[in-house]
Parts: C-alpha cells; sequence; structure tokens
C-alpha cells in the first residue's frame, strides 16, 4: 500500500487531471450541466419521502438534542453518504474496464484511475452535503457547527468506500458479472441500511422475535453492516448534532482500515497483469 | 556511449492462450474448474543492450515478440523472468492519443494526455506552443476533439507525445501518421532526437525506414533472439529469411509456393509473335503456361510489374477482373491482353502467380517471370515509369 501511495503521489498531475476529466467530461452537452449531480439526489428525496413518508408513514425519531424532526432531512443524512458508496464501487468497477485502451498503450499508475473517479465523486457529494447543512441550519438545527467532525467522518467514507472500489474494479477485469452482481447486492443493501427507515423498527420487530443463534438476536446481526453504522455515525452529528457513539465509530473506522488494505493489496497483486487481463 | 541505455536481460514472458476461458462467473461455476490454457512463449530468454543514443530497431514475422517486448519496456507488460533496466525517462509512442476525451477540447486533452505521459504540469505550460504548433490544430484547439477529423486527432495525440522528452522513446509503427508534410516534420523530429544523442527503439514492418533510421537491430523470431548487432548486414539477412520456402530453380529464377501447380513460363507476345522488346503504346498479351500436378479448383491467375529498381507498379488477377477459371489440371496457358503499353522506355520485371480462391495460399509465384524492356513509342513522354499520354492546353 505505501508503494501505492508513494506512486501516486509522483503524480499528483496526472489524478488531477483525470479527476478533471471525470468531472467535466460527465455533463458535457447538458443544459443543467453540474446541477444535475444535485437533481439526483433531490428527486430521489422527493421520491422516497412520498412513497415512505407520505403513503408508508414510517415513523422517524425527533433530534436530540436538535429538536429536528423532518423525514427529507432525515432520509437525506442516510441517502446521500449511501449515494456516494454506491457511486464510488460503480465508478471503480468501471474504472478499469472503460479505459482498457489506456491500460494497454500507456504505463502509468493504475490506481490513479478508481481514484480519479473517486475524487470527482467526492466533489459532487461534498456539494450535495453542504446544500444538505445550509437545509439543516434553516431548520434549526446547529449542524454547522460539526462540520470538522463530519468531515472525519466522510473521510472514513472515502476510505471504506475506495477500498471496496479497488477490490471490485480488479475482481470486474477478470469477471464481467462482478457489476451486475453487485447490481443486485447493493439494492438489497440499500434496504438492509437504515435510510428510509430508523433502526428502532429492526430492533422492535427483533425483539418480538428473540435471539436467533445463541444470545445473538437479528438487531445484532443487523448491525454487523458496517453501512448501518455510518449511517448512524452520519444521522448523530446531523440530525442529533451530538457524538456518535464510540463503539461504531470504532467498528467504521476497523471497517474503512480493513477494505483499504485489502483492496490496495489485491489492486497491487493485479496491478502489472492488468494489460493482459483485460 | 558505450554504456546501455536499456539492457534486457533473460527476459520471458508468457501468455495463457485460452481454449475456453471463464470470463463469466456462469462459466467459473458451471465448470466448476479452472480455465483451460496453454502457455505461450511470447519472449524466451531474450538478452541484448541497447546503446545509449543509438536508433534500434526491433524486427522480426508477426508474432515474433517483438511488440511484446516493446511494450515490456513501456512497462506495461511485465516479464515472467528476467528484467529490463531502463537508464533514463521512457516514453513509449505505441498508440497516439490514447486517453484522450472526445468531449473535452484539445486544449484539456494536451494537458491530460500529457500528464497521463508523466509531463508535469510546468512542463506542458512550457511546450503547450510547441506542441499546438507541431500539431497544427491552432484553429481548433479549444474545441472538442470529437469535433476533430482522424487526421487532427492522430497529430495532436503524436505531437503531445513526441514533446515528453524523454531520454529513451519507444516508438510502434506510428510513423505512418498524417500527410506528407506531418511525417516529414516527424522525421525532423526523430533526427533531432539522435542528435541530441537520445535513444530511440523501433518496431517496424517498413524495411526502407528501419533500413534509414537504424543504426542496430535485434532480430526476433518466434520469441527468440536470432541476432543482434549493426542493422544493415542482419536487416539483409532477415528480408532473406522471410521467405522460408524459396528456392532457386536450375534457371535462377526465384519461386516459392506449394507447388501442386507451377508455372513453367510467362511469354511475352506482341503482334509478331514472341519478343522481349516492347515500344511504348504496344499491344502486349502475357501468357502464363502452367503445369497443374493435380485438378485444382478455382485457381487464380496473378500478374505483377516492378521496375528495375524495385518498386511495384501494377498487379491484376484473374478473380479480381472477373475472370473465373472452373479449374486447371495437366499443362496449359491462360493470357492477359494489354491494350496499350503505359510505361516509358526502361526495364521492367513480370511477376506471375497461381494462388487458390482466397488468394491467400500460393501455389506458385514465379519472381522473375519475364523481363519486359521499352523502347520509344508513342506518347513520348519526359520520364517516370509510366506513360499517361498527357495533353496541355
Amino acid at each position: 500500500m505505501i508503494t501505492m501511495v508513494r506512486e501516486l503521489r509522483a503524480a499528483p498531475e496526472l489524478l488531477a487531471n483525470l479527476t478533471r476529466r471525470e468531472v467535466k467530461g460527465k455533463y458535457k452537452r447538458t443544459v443543467l450541466g453540474q446541477l444535475w449531480s444535485l437533481v439526483n439526489p433531490l428527486a430521489q428525496m422527493i421520491i422516497f419521502t412520498a412513497v415512505f413518508s407520505f403513503v408508508l408513514r414510517v415513523p422517524i425519531p425527533t433530534g436530540d438534542p436538535s429538536g429536528l424532526h423532518n423525514f427529507a432531512v432525515f432520509l437525506l443524512c442516510g441517502l446521500l453518504p449511501w449515494g456516494f458508496f454506491v457511486n464510488v464501487i460503480n465508478g471503480g468497477m468501471d474504472s478499469l474496464v472503460a479505459n482498457e485502451n489506456l491500460i494497454k498503450k500507456v504505463a502509468f499508475p493504475r490506481a490513479a484511475l478508481p481514484l480519479a473517479s473517486a475524487f470527482s465523486l467526492t466533489l459532487s457529494w461534498s456539494i450535495e452535503m453542504v446544500v444538505l447543512l445550509v437545509a439543516l441550519t434553516v431548520l434549526g438545527a446547529a449542524s454547522l457547527l460539526w462540520t470538522p467532525a463530519l468531515v472525519l467522518v466522510m473521510a472514513l467514507l472515502f476510505a471504506f468506500a475506495f477500498g471496496v472500489a479497488l477490490l471490485l474494479s480488479v475482481a470486474n477485469v477478470y469477471f464481467r458479472d462482478t457489476q451486475h452482481f453487485v447490481g443486485i447486492l447493493t439494492q438489497a443493501w440499500f434496504y438492509a441500511t437504515p435510510i428510509v427507515y430508523p433502526t428502532s423498527l429492526v430492533l422492535e420487530q427483533s425483539e418480538k422475535i428473540g435471539s436467533l443463534i445463541g444470545s445473538w438476536t437479528l438487531y445484532d446481526f443487523y448491525r454487523l453492516n458496517p453501512m448501518e453504522r455510518f449511517v448512524e455515525l452520519f444521522r448523530s452529528l446531523l440530525y442529533d448534532n451530538r457524538w456518535p457513539p464510540l463503539d461504531s465509530t470504532l467498528y467504521c473506522v476497523a471497517w474503512a482500515l480493513v477494505a483499504l488494505v485489502v483492496g490496495a493489496a489485491v489492486f497491487r497483486r493485479h496491478e502489472k497483469k492488468l494489460a493482459e487481463a483485460l | 556511449m558505450s554504456e546501455a541505455a536499456v539492457t534486457v536481460d533473460a527476459v520471458t514472458k508468457k501468455f495463457r492462450v485460452y481454449h475456453e476461458r471463464n470470463q463469466t462467473l456462469k462459466a467459473a461455476v458451471m465448470r466448476r474448474r479452472r480455465s483451460v490454457y496453454e502457455d505461450f512463449l511470447a519472449l524466451d530468454d531474450v538478452s541484448f543492450d541497447i546503446p545509449q543514443g543509438s536508433t534500434f530497431g526491433l524486427v522480426g514475422d508477426n508474432g515474433s515478440g517483438k511488440s511484446t517486448l516493446l511494450k515490456c519496456l513501456a512497462r506495461i507488460l511485465y516479464p515472467d523472468a528476467g528484467a529490463v533496466r531502463t537508464r533514463g525517462r521512457v516514453a513509449a509512442l505505441l498508440e497516439v492519443g490514447s486517453g484522450f476525451h472526445p468531449e473535452l477540447s484539445g486544449r484539456d486533452n494536451v494537458y491530460l494526455n500529457g500528464s497521463i505521459l508523466g509531463m508535469n504540469r510546468d512542463e506542458i505550460d512550457r511546450k503547450f506552443d510547441a506542441i499546438v504548433d507541431f500539431s497544427g490544430v491552432e484553429q481548433f484547439i479549444d474545441q472538442p476533439v470529437k469535433n476533430y477529423s482522424s487526421g487532427m486527432y492522430v497529430r495532436l495525440g503524436f505531437a503531445v507525445a513526441i514533446h515528453v522528452d524523454p531520454e529513451i522513446l519507444l516508438v510502434d509503427e506510428v510513423l505512418a501518421v498524417g500527410d506528407a508534410a506531418f511525417q516529414e516534420k516527424c522525421t525532423e523530429k526523430f533526427v533531432e532526437f539522435r542528435r541530441d544523442g537520445r535513444t530511440v527503439v523501433v518496431v517496424s514492418h517498413s524495411m526502407p525506414s528501419l533500413r534509414n533510421m537504424c543504426d542496430n537491430v535485434a532480430w526476433l523470431s518466434h520469441g527468440r533472439l536470432v541476432e543482434t548487432g549493426e542493422a544493415k548486414p542482419i536487416l539483409e539477412r532477415y528480408l532473406d529469411s522471410t521467405r522460408t520456402d524459396t528456392t532457386t530453380d536450375q534457371d535462377g529464377a526465384v519461386r516459392w509456393g506449394s507447388g501442386e501447380a507451377r508455372i513453367d513460363g510467362v511469354d511475352l507476345l506482341g503482334a509478331s509473335g514472341s519478343a522481349s522488346s516492347f515500344r511504348t503504346g504496344d499491344e502486349v498479351t502475357v501468357r502464363i503456361r502452367y503445369t497443374a500436378h493435380e485438378r485444382i479448383e478455382n485457381p487464380v491467375f496473378g500478374l505483377a510489374l516492378e521496375s528495375h529498381d524495385g518498386v511495384y507498379l501494377w498487379a491484376n488477377n484473374t478473380r479480381d477482373l472477373g475472370h473465373r477459371i472452373e479449374a486447371i489440371s495437366g499443362t496449359g496457358s491462360v493470357d492477359c491482353t494489354i491494350p496499350r503499353l503505359a510505361l516509358q522506355p526502361g526495364s521492367f520485371q513480370v511477376m506471375a502467380s497461381i494462388v487458390d480462391q482466397s488468394t491467400t495460399h500460393v501455389y506458385d509465384y514465379l519472381r522473375e517471370g519475364a523481363r519486359l524492356n521499352v523502347d520509344f513509342g508513342t506518347p513520348v513522354e519526359s520520364g517516370g515509369y509510366l506513360a499517361l499520354d498527357g495533353r496541355w492546353s
């Protein structure tokens, strides 16, 4: 991993230019341009709020101590990080296959491709988060004060997502099924993460069922999901305006580290064979 | 000068040739075993040095491993055994314009491509004008490159690549890009490279350009190094070897082919019978006499003309001209009539061939089928090979 970091640090322009290519190329020839990156989460917010808040009437907790009680921002605190996570995975998976020509003809640090894709997505995610912060402030929450902690948690999610993306980018070179498989997996994962509903609903059901294996309840299994913990972190900071629980924070740090180390190791091992395998 | 710019040390590169490749998960699961493959030795224990400041050619037939070797030098592929050591910055021109984003402007793409090739921002800033100037697309530099013609696209890509200013430049047959003026610019740039004492490694099929450019060459065959050293003698020997089934018959004629049918001779017939000298504008009939040792379905007869100094002037075969021959067996002949000989005075070589319908399998190819001498006739023109009967007004 250290060699990988050194290689990438030696080519800051490459990263910057590849990122620029992603950002500029993505919304070229659209009327709304970069605004599209905001339109998508906004549309999702409207749809999910209509379905889950208006029709299904999912109960949400009141922010403590912020006092917020608003489904739309409750949703966005989970939806925006989730959207970023999925986009980084998909972008990373695509990055090697889509740049086959480049990999076969030019020598450069290959990790720059998934990284540039992740960077460009970080940019649009950051804009989304700023808009969310403004909305939260308008609604009367003190979320702005938590910005420094928020940036750290965002960095943590970046590390986790990028690690997974590195792993999957290589997997997708060898098995093109990966992207289709991941498409289904992320769909299931989305509903296994408390984005459109609060965790408390799962806890209620779990208590009705009792323990499943040994003393493990459904809720314990549910909480193994690292994205569940990440959403908890984001909601604590933004929706509740308080420090997230320490155990969940450590759990996220551990997952981010493992993903990054494993992802980098796998990528490193296969990097030199990419030109042949593609 | 004595130090090697590149050392190729016992490089071996294997490729897996997949008979059944599990590229989908389904295939991997259903067969429940690993892919079926054979190892193919693309490079087998190749060692040589490329001296600093030399222009070095890699020659060999298709599949001899020369492109694989070049990619190993460029660090796109990595050898399975052995090592490549390079001294100095390496830039590879394996494909121009790779990494261009069609929606971005030429300017953005210069920066993007430059950084992919390893230049930093200052360097590109400094060279930007030179790059644009070299490419000749100034007017369109702020247009998206998808609006470029393919020629402009390639020129811009080439211009970026050549301005990387490497100590070692690797080139794979990209010399043949652009129009004549651009080619000249490229040639100039290569000469400049050599003057500056930089090392250039070229893979090319073009013997004339290799002969002109290279000081040294390495000849590869089936992944093995045949020989390496001074360019001229090795290129000669390589050329001789390219026709492995070439034979010289008792008359001294050079021929090759599988031999099911043979060309017994090529006769040139004029108004007064067989001859070897004609005048410009004469009617000439070329007769190919052949013997087919077995019945051959749908053979294709071909003729070609070369000038005395080896310029390929003309070719014509029965398939392209729609003259279908059902089958041949035993001896026989076919005629090709040229109503007016459009050649300037001089001496020409007539080549004849019998090939199969796909024109890929050669039964017999006779290099010097007949010599055609042309004297002044009508029209009389000023020079060159062809008598096109041009008129002034």
